[in-house]
């Protein structure tokens, strides 16, 4: 028998009214790189919030055995005691503390109420020298990119006797140098007998590192892949993220005409708006038609929804160039509001944090993008108001006592009914629908389908960014991909297929990287 | 009614349980002298300025949990610009239009740091609180200077004939304090009945004919018991005419305006609203000036009713506008308050007070006493807060 330093048996963990993970099985060999690959909300960041800690034992099923005994832990602390470091995709790091105080940030050196920094900074040198750091350690974070915080992250876990890392997605934010340092670092530290577990959407990278590569899809695990026994192609390992059955999950649309270039985007250039040398968005052109619906694919991480945003009246980046066409007018857009005028609505991915007010009612979401409309000199006339809010709960079918309920008290699939509503009644022309049916169950989702049908037969363009391949090629008469900041390719609907898009999107990560070395 | 109906219930009305059996238990410990006509009448003359600085709080705090110190500095430093304008026998109604207006330019003049520069507001306005305080200082010398003006003070609910004159002369009752009662019960069951029926036309939820009559008698009674009580002693103080125009006009602007609701709104979501086209700069910018406005007025008010100026006044008052907003249940996070819940709030501490001071409890005891009352209204709206989510 191998030599597991891990197995994770029978794990299941539901939240309330989804399974996010059913039954999956996870061994890890001592001493190798084990890669866990899937789609977006496929349970990878789930099963190692388990492992981790951060969901209690308790509040899953099944085992962790981790060097041969059953672990039971209550919080993250428990697990780091074993050895167990998770190193999360958002960095974790003080901006205006020293690298040396963040490596040593819940693990101060010295006694309890006598820090001792001279300890703690020839530490924290010996770790970075190990990451092939040279900066002091009384460095700044901020002053450091984003490579090498990614770095002092790899060195904080190792300053707490890491023996199994845990990476979620290190590599999302780092350019290609940066992320080939990484995980060269990771082979180094193999070859020293860490064990790592790295978590990626970027299958490059995956193939190039991992010794095993498990599959998870839909909350399963679909199948162990081990190096020098399986196939481990880019080919083979896509098949298995999203070799899902294709059903008949979206309506027809009949009879929509497809008119007139309703928006169009020349040489679309963002920065990002603190880190303000990196760019996000780099030279997009794109267009939409009246009556056409508009995929946008690619990985998190690619800059659909921050290109979005900064078509958006400015919301995202600075330093933005680049010109917009609207009905073959040139318009200038530099807040919300003047979008908001020109016809264009942006409903966000993120609903909770940037669409919705949870504690007001649906009557009052429902007008906030367009008060104008209820509103006679500056007064509010709250039937009118009303009769709106019930016009649309109506024409959606969005389920709720009364519009008077607060929307935090809705299902997810009724709150993206009410954002949909809020941006149907500014009356834009254009509407750019960010990720419109994440978390959201699958009924609903037909029903914002539906509802992006109506939209289109109406006259009106429809931009939709989606991580679900399936719903972009059932739902989109043109396919833009985008990868790192650039359009990749363009595909027509009848020649889009999930493998295509898949190999576009890694054929530029690989030329990119080609293009480094 | 089911255990869940009177929770609800409970919760709902909080504030208004609260303030009935508080004022119950003080008509016990004072045998009835809290709700004696002249302690009736000081309840709303003491507190007429925590009236209006409070609903003024109430448009900082919903933009999310933001507050101004310096209106307590605001109120004495505006008092002292009008002491000194009246004592050179400056026009009076001159001299309140300056007030308002130096109010109004201290608040835009916070205003502007708080939204175009990004100044978080506790430290603009602890800023204002020294700067303001001292300016008051250094005008007064140090000094008290007396309002003489007595026409001034009469109307700003001062000295002792801070009445509106009962022009129909009851002889053991102010006949125009009755008349106006009776008329705000019609007007407000009118609109009560009114909205109803309005409501139940549009097809949306309405009250059933019982609840809307139990509330209404509830209403009217409480409202004729005290309109009686201040006819029985000097009719209404002048004080009040100016609360009632505050809370009037600022709860139709929190409820009724785009202002208003932009206001909740960006308390609720900031960048959602932002998103939404609004211009969430210009809405901080409202309610810091606006604060500054009612400063102003609080400033003419706290005058009036001590009939000088001096670099003393206004101490503390931040914190009694600030606290009535949270017992009155104002989110400390934003997005959340009415302009009733915070004017129940204060004639909480008001009664509280004046109840405290009936039964010759030592004054430092009493801070104690409102300090737990607003730490204990605070932790009710985080729990209850924390159990929704």
């Amino acid at each position: 028998m191998a030599d597991n330093i891990l197995e994770m048996r029978g794990i299941t963990k539901e939240f309330p009214g989804v399974k996010a993970l059913d039954d999956v099985n996870f061994v890890v060999k001592r001493g190798s790189i084990h890669a866990l690959v899937g789609e977006n909300g496929a349970g990878k960041s789930t099963l190692m919030n388990i492992l981790s800690g951060l969901y209690p034992y308790g509040s899953y099923s099944g085992d962790i055995v981790y060097e041969g005994e059953v672990c039971k832990f209550s919080k993250i602390k428990d697990s780091e005691n074993k050895g167990i470091v998770i190193i999360h995709q958002e960095l974790a790091l003080v901006p205006y503390m020293s690298i040396g105080e963040n490596m040593f940030l819940g693990n101060e050196q010295g006694k309890k109420f006598a820090i001792d920094w001279d300890k703690t900074h020839a530490e924290a040198t010996k770790y970075l020298k190990i990451v092939g750091l040279t900066e002091s350690s009384k460095t700044l974070i901020k002053d450091i990119g984003v490579g090498k915080q990614q770095m002092v992250e790899i060195a904080k876990a190792l300053a707490k006797n890491a023996r199994l890392m845990i990476l979620d997605e290190p590599t999302s934010s780092l350019n290609e140098a940066d992320s080939q340092a990484l995980l060269d670092l990771l082979l180094e530290f193999k070859k020293q007998g860490m064990t790592s577990i790295i978590i990626s959407h970027k299958i490059n990278e995956v193939s190039y590192v991992a010794d095993d590569i498990t599959i998870i899809r839909d909350g399963k695990t679909i199948e162990t892949l081990t190096k020098g026994v399986d196939d481990l192609s880019e080919d083979r390992i896509i098949r298995g993220m999203v070799g899902r059955e294709l059903e008949d999950r979206f309506p027809k649309r009949h009879g929509v005409e497809i008119g007139d270039i309703a928006l169009e985007v020349k040489n679309w250039n963002v920065y990002h708006p603190i880190y303000t040398e990196k760019k996000i968005i780099d030279d997009v052109s794109f267009n939409v038609r009246k009556g056409e619906v508009v995929g946008f694919s690619g990985l998190m991480g690619a800059g659909r929804t921050e290109l979005a945003m900064s078509i958006f009246g400015r919301s995202y980046g600075t330093e933005i160039s680049g010109t917009i066409e609207i009905h073959g007018k040139e318009v200038k857009l530099h807040s919300p509001r003047q979008a908001i005028e020109a016809g264009l609505a942006y409903v966000t991915e993120d609903r909770k944090g940037n669409g919705l007010i949870l504690s007001n009612p649906i009557s009052v979401n429902t007008t906030l993008a367009n008060l104008k409309g209820v509103t006679k000199r500056g007064v509010i006339d709250r039937d009118k108001e009303l009769a709106v809010a019930e016009e649309y709960r109506v024409k959606l079918h969005t389920k709720t006592p009364s519009v008077l309920q607060n929307v935090g008290n809705l299902s997810g699939g009724n709150q993206q009914k009410v954002l949909l509503a809020k941006w149907m009644y500014a009356d834009p022309d254009i509407l750019i629908l960010d990720e419109p049916t994440r978390g959201i169950d699958v009924g609903a989702k037909y029903e914002i389908y539906c509802i992006i049908n109506d939209l289109v037969a109406e006259g009106k363009s429809v931009i939709m960014i989606s991580s679900e391949l399936p719903e972009v090629l059932g739902m989109c008469d043109r396919i833009y991909v985008l990868n790192e900041g650039r359009i990749v390719g363009e595909f027509e609907q009848q020649e889009a297929s999930q493998e295509k898009i898949m190999a576009r999107i890694l054929s530029t990560d690989s030329a990119a990287k080609e293009k480094k070395q | 009614m089911s255990k869940n109906k009177i929770l609800t219930f409970v919760q709902k009305y909080t504030m208004i349980i609260a303030l009935v059996l508080v004022t119950l238990f003080f008509t016990w410990r004072t045998e009835g002298k809290i709700l004696m006509p002249q302690n009736i009448t000081n309840i709303i003359s003491q507190n007429a300025y925590v009236f209006v600085l409070a609903t003024g709080m109430l448009c900082c705090i919903l933009t999310g949990g933001n507050i101004d110190l310096s209106v307590g500095s605001v109120v004495c430093f505006v008092g002292t610009i009008g002491a000194v304008l009246m004592h050179k026998e400056l026009n009076m109604w001159l001299a309140v239009l300056v007030m308002l207006a130096v109010g109004l330019a201290i608040g835009a003049w916070q205003a502007f740091w708080i939204a175009y520069v990004k100044v978080p507001p506790f430290i603009t306005t602890l800023a204002g609180m020294l700067i303001f305080r001292g300016l008051s200082n250094v005008v007064l010398q140090g000094k008290t200077m007396a309002v003489t003006n007595e026409k001034f003070v009469q109307i700003f609910g001062g000295g002792a004939n801070c009445y509106v004159p009962d022009f129909f002369h009851g002889e053991n009752l102010n006949i125009l304090c009755l008349i106006v009662g009776i008329l705000a019960c019609l007007v407000y069951l009118f609109f009560a009945v009114r909205n109803n029926a309005v409501r139940k036309k549009a097809g949306l939820e309405a009250d059933s004919i019982v609840k809307v009559a139990v509330k209404a008698v509830i209403i009217v009674a409480v409202a004729m018991f005290f309109t009686i009580r201040l006819a029985q002693y000097k009719g209404l103080p002048m004080a009040l005419i100016w609360v009632v125009a505050v809370v009037l006009i600022y709860s139709y602007i929190t409820s009724k305006t785009t202002v208003g609701r932009y206001l909740y709104a960006i308390g609720g979501n900031e960048t959602a609203t932002k998103l939404s086209g609004i211009n969430t700069k210009s809405i901080y910018f409202f309610a810091y000036a606006n604060m500054g406005l009612l400063a102003g007025l609080a400033g003419i008010l706290t005058i009036a009713r001590l009939t000088s100026a001096q670099p003393t006044y206004g101490q503390n008052y931040e914190m009694d506008a600030i606290g009535s907003c949270f017992i009155g249940g104002a989110s400390a996070y934003g997005g959340v308050g009415t302009v009733p819940g915070v004017i129940i709030g204060a004639l909480l501490m008001g009664v509280i007070n004046i109840g405290m001071s009936i039964m010759g409890v030592d004054a430092n005891y009493q801070k104690v006493v409102k300090g737990l009352v607003l730490l204990a209204a605070v932790i009710f709206d985080v729990v209850s807060k924390k159990k929704n989510s």
